[in-house]
């Protein structure tokens, strides 16, 4: 890697503490993902990118800020992305999956909130992400109490701008979203400069869904036997997908899967044929959380899908691409957010539709219900999604937990006891 | 192997030919060897005529003479099968954690519930709080009949503290120690109404020994609350069990 310090300097980071944090990721990742057996060699691309986490494409982006082009980052797949690139600009996904900035968040926030609202304060707070310091602003939504009055602490140190997410899907919500929309339109046009126009919002469409798109493509591989690609490497390139430039993000991903296809016609799988296969639905898991991927696949099993926002919700709804105008197009593209099935909706029966939908289509043996500590939406919605697949005669066990690994022994012996459950 | 104890079972079809048990310590692995030893002893037979070993508990990682390594869950369910093949619930409170698991006929896990992260509601929340009152475990059904009083907290680190406000407003100390057992059968029991009510359970685990628990979990549960002999072997005995199935 090249060394990026003065650029972290410059952009007023905590070298000492940033130093210590990325310290520990190479041994991590190496451990993690480069000592998989029978990984594609397509997975080199993407290991070259997280080598350069934080260097290489914070560069580009700065690039992108020299040529007058604006960043802007968010934390939710709800935020219209489309706008910002119909703008020229780049749309990014912060990271939030890190045990190392939790502490540094509960300075300000209390202890008993979400891991994943901890830590992204923390990486702000600490000056310990790149990403938030090259970001104009930042997107928050109104997806749950926490993150809502953790933008009021967040505007204190960073421009936040806060879109606000209906709770149900009638049509008061749709006209309420739509409005919500043409305000962050106005906002990026007001940020950028620039007047988005149909032309220039149809390929900022059509760009945005063929990412989601090679993302589904991805994933499509993942419901053959043998799996031709272990759950921590495919959920690493959805995180990355949030980070990447998109042209290129495609170009490679759509590589790896003509790589994954053909693996797949040899019937060639980098877990065995037969090996316990596993859905894990529920919170997301932003980078870098792999713990319950890494948990699952050392136990012999093999996670196919993740019904989260770090997976299938980021990329199975698209936005209509046929419509001309401007206000059809802004319209399509505030369908697409209602269409998305998160616990912040209620009701949310959706949800238990694409789950067992899904476990028919990645041929699941097992459900694993993640949910991040003191996440009221996704945990109480467990009741219901229980009793939906237990009605269905699919195996289901939840697991709470946080970003750190103490629980990892106790959480190894209850995923093995639910492989040996479901054997 | 517990986090507290280890134990061995020796088994010939169905019959218990030997058993030991002793600290687990500081070394899983030494433990291991040294508790199977002696329930080779107490068998009278020698480690020859050993078959096959499965390994459970937290330590089982650690032993590297087994022949397969199971969780204490599976093993649990099987070995609680042993003895009351009909009950559809174990309850098994150990060192460091507690679970509820439904089985079937067979000693099959159908579902399990475990505690999360934290120590509370297990062995080991009762021994840190007894020992706060200069009490053993083994004295705690020797106490005199007492009212319970409200503990309200299952952290072990506050319970203690919580335990020490109510000795010094003089409150006797047995009715703190029904007051912390009824908290472990109330939190134990909340697990277990969350997967399947009235069903009778199959308690195992070292605390299992215990009769007051006991009472208070049949009283908080509603059924019957069936102890095996020794509570503390049934996870080693269901190994045993499971070794005996893969031949």
């Amino acid at each position: 890697m090249a060394d990026y310090r003065k650029m972290w300097q410059d952009l007023g980071m905590d070298l000492e503490k940033h130093d210590e944090f990325l310290a520990a990721v190479p041994d991590i990742y190496g451990e993690l993902f480069v000592s998989q057996q029978k990984r594609p060699a397509g997975m080199e691309y993407f290991d070259f990118v997280m080598s350069e986490v934080h260097g290489l494409r914070v560069k580009e982006l700065l690039d992108k800020k020299a040529e007058g082009k604006k960043v802007v980052s968010s934390f939710c797949v709800f935020v219209p992305e489309e706008f910002v690139l119909a703008a020229g600009g780049a749309c990014i996904g912060l990271c939030a999956g890190a045990q190392y900035s939790v502490p540094i968040g509960e300075k300000v926030l209390p202890r008993s909130l979400c891991p994943l609202i901890k830590s992204s304060l923390g990486f702000k707070l600490g000056g310990l992400c790149p990403y938030f310091e090259v970001s104009d602003f930042v997107v928050g939504e109104t997806t749950c109490d926490g993150k809502k009055k953790a933008w009021e602490i967040l505007a204190q140190y960073h421009p936040t701008y806060v879109m606000e997410l209906p709770q149900k899907k009638g049509e008061a919500d749709k006209e309420l979203w739509l409005k919500e929309v043409y305000k962050f339109k106005e906002k990026v046009e007001a940020e950028t400069g620039v007047t988005i126009t149909p032309e220039s919002l149809s390929e900022a469409i059509k760009l945005a869904n063929r990412r989601r798109k090679v993302l589904q493509r991805l994933y499509d591989t993942r419901k053959h036997d043998p799996v031709p690609i272990s759950g921590k490497d495919a959920m690493l390139i959805t995180q990355l997908s949030f980070f990447d430039d998109p042209e290129r993000f495609i170009e490679k991903t759509s590589a790896l899967c003509d790589e994954l296809e053909d693996r797949v016609a040899k019937g060639e799988g980098a877990a065995p044929k037969g090996a316990p296969r596993i859905l894990i639905t529920g919170t997301p898991m932003p980078l870098p959380s792999w713990k319950m991927h890494h948990i699952i696949e050392s136990s012999g099993a093999v996670v196919v899908c993740e019904e989260s926002c770090t997976g299938t919700r980021s990329f199975e709804t698209l936005v209509d691409e046929t419509k001309t105008g401007l206000n059809e197009q802004v319209e399509a593209i505030s369908r697409r957010a209602l269409n998305i099935n998160c616990a912040c909706y209620t009701p949310n029966t959706g949800r238990i539709d694409d789950i067992l939908r899904q476990v028919k289509e990645y041929k699941a043996d097992g459900v694993v219900y993640y949910s991040l500590q003191f996440c009221q939406s996704y945990s109480v919605e467990y009741h219901l999604v229980e009793k939906a697949l237990q009605e269905a005669g699919i195996p289901v066990m939840r697991i709470e937990s946080d970003y750190s690994d103490e629980d990892a022994g106790q959480l190894q012996t209850r995923i093995e006891a639910f492989l040996e459950m479901i054997k | 192997m517990g986090s507290t104890a280890a134990k061995a079972v020796l088994l010939k079809d169905k019959k218990i030919l030997g058993w030991a048990m002793i600290p687990t310590g500081w070394s899983p692995q030494k433990a291991g060897e040294e508790v199977l030893q002696r329930a080779v002893d107490a068998a009278g037979i020698t480690a020859a005529d050993i078959h096959r070993v499965v390994g459970t508990g937290y330590g089982r990682v650690a032993l590297d003479f087994l022949d397969k390594a199971v969780t204490e869950i599976s093993c649990h369910a099987m070995g609680a099968n042993y003895y009351f093949p009909e009950n559809k619930m174990v309850i098994d409170i150990g060192g460091q954690d507690s679970k509820v698991i439904l089985v079937n006929k067979q000693g099959k896990v159908i579902n399990f519930l475990m505690n999360d992260k934290c120590a509370a509601g297990t062995g080991r929340f009762l021994q840190v709080t007894v020992n706060g009152l200069g009490l053993e475990l083994d004295q705690l059904d020797r106490l005199p009949p007492a009212e319970p009083v409200n503990i309200n907290s299952m952290c072990t680190v506050f319970a203690e503290s919580e335990v020490i406000s109510l000795l010094a407003a003089g409150t006797a100390k047995e009715s703190i120690v029904a007051g912390l057992l009824k908290s472990i059968a109330k939190r134990v029991s909340t697990m277990a109404g969350s997967i399947q009510e009235n069903v009778n359970v199959t308690f195992t685990g070292g605390v299992a020994q215990n009769r007051l628990l006991r009472e208070m979990l049949a009283r908080e549960l509603g059924v019957e609350v069936m102890v095996p002999p020794v509570p503390q072997i049934i996870g080693a005995l269901g190994a045993a069990i499971i070794a005996r199935n893969i031949g």
